[in-house]
């Protein structure tokens, strides 16, 4: 082969790559039946191959820093920002400049740094049993840890993430000492010990066991969806509160490219991508979450539960504060 | 110096002495090595304390262990008994015993294996907390409140007791079934009646294998996630997987581990020691044979024990798994089941198969080359069943992927390689990490299995001229049969329920039951994980089925 030859092979070689799409590793902590459907949307539209292992967080986090630069990983996509901000703290994600996500995602959903993005809205709201509860008697978060709601309150344990950022939210509103008066009171007003999960705990407060609770609102859906008759209703709260606690406390579902990626374009376009109109609902409606671009309309049945005001300040405190929120919760004997 | 220590050793050595001697130098070496592959996690978990983070400890030390240390001793001990009480009195009435249903029985009481316990948890207590329709409709029609909290103390260790006494019900039979016989006859002889020969000579002899059941089912109870998180009981395995996933630290978690490894090992010096007090009889005497034939009321009263236990700990919590599976099915089951089966079926078998050769290793090295360095080679080598499961992974993972970057840096520069796996990509990851995590599930029963065979077996066949591989392969092997199939399933069984190891060693694509388990239960979607838990049920029936034909036919 003369030098000319090679000269064009690799000149041919080189163009023919944008082409010949290079495929995108995923680790995800978001379920397997959540993402798939939208990976192979994605490969159908763009030629581009997706690969995904799914596993909690820690241990994809674990994972990621033992592999260190042959990691054959090309993105992190969680169900938390709490997990995301952490990842990004570890070094182990890498500052994406785009201005499609930036346009599409609003500003307190996505890392200020760009290392990580919202992709779906998980609102953290109260559901109440109408039956047992008189309209007006519920207004916020805070509210209940006040003795009328003694005896009438169920949780989900504290050992949840989603648990842990409202925690963590309220401490940057507050301040350590009253986020643990508002803890502790919650926990003298429990008719139960806290659930394993969301689901139990609406199903106690179906049962008269006591009367509101704390639930990310998609768990709501599906089970309504299962037993539309149950007595239970969404109260959105903290919508007449101005300040750092005003409106619902969300989190989000999001992604960050990995720092040691071999793919880092293909796996921005693939974030990119998932903010997209065509995207969003998708990504959303398969578990009724809310579609993290305005832009986008949430799945009627979604819709049905109300507009709401969010919560504005950025979900990356969630993360910053989670440990002293964990720590607070084990003093204030939440468990 | 030199010359005392010679003078220690025996004087008369047997002609090829030196032969002998390295032999077992050999044996010896082989143990060290299986037990260095099980220590490989438990240095790198034990490597934590180089990166002490004073502040979550002193939290955990100040806020959470005090309570998880008084929840652990009352688990354990509630569990402990729990699991000895039902399997030992199972054991007893299906080995000793005929009563109608008996031979049901012997086998179905084991199916609880299959189940994975914090399946039995959650079914639990969907049926009696206050929710459950159990109270429902005492509320409803007699207005009966104040039935005992379910998820409680109390509910867990009932819970855990009816998932785990299969080990000690398995390892019980084959003690009762080998020497009951021969223990209540001596015991008829000095006039005791039987069920005072029950409980002063067939049980204290029966005792060692007991212990080795109970090791078993209290290991994984220690390092039980799954059930304590149903139950939202702190146990230090739950206070491991919170200073992880909550407080971002895994040095802390690994650090916590590494304490609950070291009680571990001191449980295990105390068994060991109740174990080197085992008295084994020879198989061969048929105990089917010389069953008690008991009274008409108290067959009843056997029956309707039995039945009860097996009613409450498999046939309702399948029960409602068959029920929401009928829910789910329809949108839910694809063509993929077939590959996430094959897979769970495909990595259990070999990972037992694994486990039971290497266990025999381990088990015949110690025939071969007993003493005190011997046993506690074997001790270390059967620790990562005490490991809760996605530290053992964590700490399997880290050496593996810090040794792949330094095969990948070897390919880069030599050979061009462009990839980021060579071994992490593999079953061979998974594999060896089965191994480690289950060796001691396997090594339990080849082991009591092994002692059974009396030194005057391997006497009368060596004088005949058997060397020591035909001697494994033409007297051992066969005596074993039954033993190595026990272990097999038991390793097996555990392997498809596997998930922590699972999840973080497995290969692109190689999803399994398991998996799919994990997928919904995450966010909480129980009813769909009823179908993967239920195919996991059926897969791990098989080998259970399979088992228990085994050993009719070697009894019978």
């Amino acid at each position: 082969m003369s030098f000319a030859h090679f000269i064009t092979a690799v000149a041919l070689a080189a163009a023919a790559l944008p082409a010949l799409a290079q495929e995108v590793v995923v680790y995800s902590a978001r379920n397997e039946q959540l993402i798939k459907p939208l990976f192979d949307a994605y490969t159908r539209e763009t030629g581009t191959p997706i690969r995904f292992i799914t596993d909690k967080e820690g241990p994809l986090m674990a994972r990621l820093k033992a592999e260190g630069k042959n990691t054959p990983a090309d993105m992190l996509l969680t169900v938390d920002a709490g997990n995301l901000w952490q990842a990004a703290e570890e070094g182990l994600l890498r500052p994406v400049r785009s201005t499609l996500l930036e346009t599409a995602i609003p500003a307190h959903l996505r890392d200020p740094d760009n290392e990580w993005f919202g992709l779906s809205v998980r609102a953290r709201t109260l559901v109440y049993n109408p039956n047992r509860v008189k309209p007006g008697e519920l207004t916020t978060y805070e509210d209940l840890a006040q003795p009328k709601w003694k005896n009438r309150l169920c949780l989900r344990t504290s050992k949840k993430v989603y648990n842990q950022s409202l925690v963590a939210m309220m401490i940057h509103a507050y301040g350590e000492d009253k986020t643990e008066d508002i803890t502790r009171g919650w926990v003298a007003n429990l008719a139960t010990a806290p659930f394993p999960d969301d689901t139990k705990a609406m199903e106690a407060v179906a049962a008269g066991q006591c009367d509101v609770t704390l639930v990310n609102t998609y768990y709501f859906g599906r089970l309504m969806e299962k037993n539309p008759n149950l007595p239970l209703a969404i109260f959105w709260p903290n919508q007449n509160v101005s300040g750092a606690t005003a409106g619902v406390h969300v989190n989000i579902s999001g992604a960050g490219v990995t720092r040691h990626a071999h793919n880092p374009a293909g796996a921005q376009k693939l974030i990119e991508w998932l903010a997209s109109a065509k995207a969003q609902n998708m990504f959303a409606d398969v578990n009724m979450e809310y579609p993290v671009n305005p832009r986008v309309a949430p799945d009627k049945q979604v819709a049905a539960w109300g507009t709401f005001k969010q919560n504005l300040v950025n979900v990356k405190e969630a993360g910053r504060l989670q440990v002293k929120a964990v720590r607070l919760m084990d003093r204030a004997g939440y468990r | 110096m030199p010359a005392t220590a010679d003078s220690t050793l025996p004087t008369q050595a047997p002609p090829g002495g030196a032969f002998v001697c390295a032999a077992r130098r050999g044996w010896l070496l082989a143990a060290l090595a299986v037990a260095a592959l099980v220590l490989v996690p438990v240095v790198v978990t034990f490597s934590a304390f180089l990166d002490i983070e004073g502040e979550v400890l002193v939290h955990l030390a100040e806020f959470v262990l005090p309570d998880l240390l008084v929840n652990t001793f009352w688990l354990v001990l509630g569990v402990g008994l729990g699991v000895s009480v039902l399997g030992v009195s199972l054991a007893w009435i299906t080995a000793m015993c005929e009563f109608p249903g008996r031979r049901l029985f012997d086998w179905a009481l084991l199916l609880p294996l299959a189940l994975p316990a914090y399946v039995t948890a959650f079914v639990a207590i969907g049926l009696l907390d206050f929710t459950g329709p159990l109270q429902t409709w005492l509320r409803e029609n007699w207005n009966l409140t104040g039935l005992p909290e379910i998820r409680s103390r109390g509910g867990v260790i009932l819970v855990m007791s009816l998932a785990l006494y299969p080990y000690v019900y398995l390892i019980a039979k084959n003690a009762f079934a080998t020497q009951g016989a021969i223990a209540l006859e001596a015991a008829q002889s000095l006039g005791l009646s039987r069920w005072q020969g029950f409980f002063r000579v067939a049980l204290p002899m029966a005792r060692p294998w007991i212990a080795a059941g109970l090791m078993l089912a209290l290991m994984e109870t220690l390092a039980d996630f799954g059930t304590m998180a149903v139950f939202n009981y702190d146990t230090f395995t739950t206070a491991i997987y919170k200073a992880w996933y909550s407080l971002f630290s895994l040095p802390a978690a690994a650090q916590l581990a590494s304490i609950l490894i070291l009680l571990v090992l001191v449980a295990v010096v105390f068994e060991q020691r109740s174990r080197a007090q085992m008295r084994y009889g020879t198989i061969g005497r048929s105990a089917a044979t010389r069953r008690i034939r008991l009274t008409p009321p108290l067959a009843a009263l056997a029956l309707l024990y039995a039945g009860t236990v097996l009613a409450v700990a498999f046939v309702i919590p399948v029960t409602q798994l068959a029920l929401w599976t009928r829910e789910v099915i329809a949108t839910d089951l694809d063509a993929r089941y077939w590959e996430f089966a094959w897979h769970s079926l495909l990595l259990a078998g070999m990972g037992a198969a694994g486990v039971v050769a290497v266990a025999l290793l381990l088990a015949y090295a110690g025939r071969q080359r007993p003493g005190p360095a011997m046993i506690w080679t074997q001790r270390v080598a059967t620790l990562g069943y005490a490991f809760p499961g996605a530290v053992l992974a964590v700490g399997l993972f880290i050496p593996v992927a810090a040794l792949d970057n330094w095969l990948i840096g070897i390919g880069e520069n030599w050979f061009g390689f462009d990839g980021t796996e060579i071994l992490k990509g593999t079953l061979l990851v998974m594999l060896l990490a089965y191994l480690v995590r289950f060796l001691a599930v396997g090594f339990g029963p080849v082991d009591s299995g092994l002692h059974r065979i009396t030194r005057s077996i391997d006497e009368g066949a060596r004088s005949l001229g058997t060397g020591t591989g035909e001697l494994l392969a033409r007297v051992h092997l066969p005596m074993l049969r039954a033993s190595l199939f026990t272990a097999a399933t038991l390793a097996f069984v555990d392997i498809m329920k596997e998930m922590p190891i699972t999840l973080m060693t497995r290969p692109f694509g190689w999803d399994t039951l398991a998996v799919r388990v994990f997928e919904m239960t995450s966010e909480g979607e129980w009813t769909r994980a009823a179908l993967p838990s239920l195919a996991i049920v059926v897969a791990g029936i098989i080998p259970i089925i399979l088992l228990t034909r085994r050993g009719t036919h070697t009894h019978g």
